[in-house]
């Protein structure tokens, strides 16, 4: 780990060498899970999938397969989609009035927006990790068990244990062992409240794990922590992370799918799906180098 | 000697300070009004105060607890005065307010901020907010007319003559229907839509992270307000209902048109009673004797005892809820 710090710092000093320098890293990180990385069939699957906010069209012709038991990233600039396709994973959109997709896409085949779907059904085998951390306002046990006690554990000794293990699952144990119940989960640090939340949503054991800027809040240590965590859960959980940050998504994914507004529209396409090493390295589209270059987004 | 030379100086300076910009003098104003208000309230203490010295003397402590509020000299009886049945009328009557409101008040508002469709948010908003501009005069005169036959007919003595045989308190006989519970009945109508306001507002301001935390959790609609949305805003909503029932407490029109003005304590809630402001309100004009006004004065400053109490015990309640968040479950 000290040796990619090491590098991110000589990357951020040297712009020029920004795609060379991200593809290191990418092809680094590829190598470090080699052997790990096992070949698996796709979790969950967009054909032609468009979503639209009232009139406005959002998503255009989105066709995507997430592998499982992988990390997929997607990058691109602001407002091209990102966060409008991740929350269309787990329907978060049903609240929003007007909001509505269209086409297919499937969580191991089942239709997502299919009438017969259950959205609740869905969100419990799909977890989601937030922007900003967002613990609820009560003690650090209580933020673990409430998804637990939402899926109807209620003996206190089953709590104890699946708290506990989230809670060394997310790298949060140590820290908080001695005042699970004493402490407000609002009263940690930045760093330690997201890894909480990481712990409330994996602790019911959701198959896939949604990751909407995870670090954006964070200071780099905390970050690296994160990232590192990523790093583990990926033999668990097909994780699927939004990333402003393209360091990253090289660090940490093993897909990158990167996406752009359209001109005319407005609405976020996909220019470009590849293994991370790959994109990085030799990316095939004009448009995706020039974003990874930083030449423009 | 040298302090005394600076200060002029620094005062010079923090003059021009002042009224340069205007701040100062606007700052001047704003704490001006602000002291008035808490001279109010220390003026309205002192006056009741001092109004009240001749049966405070003479009654003490022992006022609150008398049981007799007899104005006019009889054979039977001395005249003498008592607060019990008018303090024990004025939290009884607010109690059941709250106790009726509170649960419906708090639904409506969840109902308002959550669950209510777009397009009837607004004219539902305003009729709740309306209910709130009826003059009490206005709910006084269609207790009357319109609460005390239905409620005499169809709730109390149905109530009395099942329940009522074994609870003493909802016991025969009904009479008219004047009495404690329909009077809190009456004002249970008239804080319900502080409380709903109050809860719709304090709900609308809980960040949409909290829902959406609750809902990729796997959460149905219900599970979201009660894990997430109602915790976060419990501190509001407790707030709400004590507004409401300061505002219970001290209702006084409705309460002279219904409560049935007797200062006697009956075992039944659905007999005759009375408040301390409708007493005060329906006894004053007409007070027998100097006595009996200083007793009217001095159950003012019980009230007005009262009321501060509960406000206190309020915010107290409130910071506790907002502050001791880590007890919080569902
Ligand atoms: N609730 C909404 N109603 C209407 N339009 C929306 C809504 N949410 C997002 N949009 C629009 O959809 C488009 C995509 O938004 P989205 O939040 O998915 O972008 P993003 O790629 O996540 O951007 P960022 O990197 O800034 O988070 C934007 O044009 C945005 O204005
Ligand atoms: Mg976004």
């Amino acid at each position: 780990m000290s040796m990619q710090e090491g590098d991110t710092a000589m990357e951020q000093t040297r712009p020029m060498n920004l795609v060379g320098g991200i593809a290191a890293t990418a092809a680094r990180a590829r190598e470090r899970r080699a052997g790990s990385v096992q070949l698996t069939g796709p979790k969950i699957v967009a054909e032609h999938f468009n979503f639209y906010y009232g009139a406005f069209q959002a998503l255009a012709d989105i066709s995507l397969e997430f592998p499982a038991l992988q990390v997929v990233g997607i990058i691109g600039p602001s407002g091209c989609g990102k966060s409008t396709l991740l929350r269309a994973i787990n329907r978060m959109h049903d609240r929003t009035p007007g909001a509505r997709g269209e086409g297919r896409l499937t969580l191991d085949g089942q239709e997502i927006y299919a009438a017969a779907t259950d959205p609740i059904q869905i969100r419990r085998r799909v977890g989601m990790v937030f922007q900003r951390p967002n613990p609820f306002a009560s003690s650090i046990y209580a933020n673990v068990a409430y998804g637990l006690r939402l899926n109807g554990v209620r003996s206190r000794q089953q709590l104890d244990e699946r708290v506990e293990h989230a809670l060394r699952r997310a790298a949060l144990w140590d820290e908080v062992k001695d005042r699970l119940h004493r402490d407000s989960g609002t009263a940690l640090s930045g760093g330690q409240q997201q890894r909480l939340c990481i712990a409330r949503a994996i602790a019911t054991e959701p198959e896939v794990l949604l990751m909407d800027e995870p670090c954006s809040a964070l200071d780099p240590i905390a970050t690296l922590k994160i990232e590192e965590l990523i790093d583990q859960l990926r033999a668990q959980f097909t994780i699927v992370m939004v990333t402003h940050n393209m360091q990253q998504a090289a660090r940490v994914s093993d897909m990158t799918v990167f996406m752009l507004m359209d001109e005319k529209t407005r609405a976020g396409r996909v220019i470009e799906v590849a293994a991370t090493a790959q994109l990085f390295t030799s990316p095939g589209d004009a448009r995706t180098e020039a974003y990874i270059s930083g030449r423009f987004g | 000697m040298a302090t005394t030379s600076e200060r002029p100086v620094a005062l010079g300076n923090a003059w021009t300070r002042w009224f340069r910009h205007g701040d100062g003098l606007f700052a001047a104003i704003v704490a001006l009004f602000s002291v008035l208000v808490v001279g109010l309230v220390f003026a309205v203490g002192v006056v009741t105060y001092l109004g009240s010295a001749e049966a405070r003397a003479q009654f003490g402590a022992g006022f609150f607890t008398g049981i007799d509020w007899n104005p006019i000299e009889t054979s039977i009886q001395a005249v003498t005065f008592g607060a019990w049945p008018a303090v024990r009328g004025t939290l009884l009557t607010s109690l059941i307010a709250v106790t009726l409101a509170a649960p419906v008040g708090i639904g409506i508002g969840i109902y308002l901020s959550e669950l209510c469709p777009r397009s009837i948010r607004q004219p539902l908003s305003f009729m709740v907010e309306l209910l709130a501009a009826i003059p009490s005069v206005i709910y006084g005169l269609w207790g009357v007319l319109v609460l005390l036959p239905f409620f005499t007919d169809v709730l109390a003595n149905p109530i009395a003559d099942s329940l009522g045989t074994i609870i003493p308190a909802l016991a025969q006989p009904v009479g008219t229907g004047r009495g404690i519970i329909a009077t809190g009945m009456i004002l249970a109508l008239m804080i319900l839509p502080t409380i709903s306001a109050i809860t719709r507002d304090v709900l609308a301001v809980v960040p949409n992270t909290q829902r959406e935390v609750m809902l990729a959790l796997g959460a149905t609609r219900w599970e979201v307000i009660w894990g997430a949305v109602l915790p976060y805003s419990r501190a509001g909503i407790v707030g709400g209902i004590m507004l409401g029932l300061g505002r219970a407490l001290g209702e006084t029109m409705a309460a002279v048109m219904i409560v049935g003005n007797t200062a006697r304590i009956s075992d039944s809630w659905f007999q005759p009673a009375t408040t301390a402001a409708s007493q005060i309100a329906s006894e004053l004009t007409n007070a027998t004797s100097p006595l009996h006004e200083s007793a009217l004065i001095y159950l003012a400053l019980t009230l007005f005892a009262i009321t501060l109490t509960l406000n206190l015990a309020a915010r107290i309640l409130v910071a506790q809820l907002s502050r001791g968040a880590a007890s919080s479950r569902f």
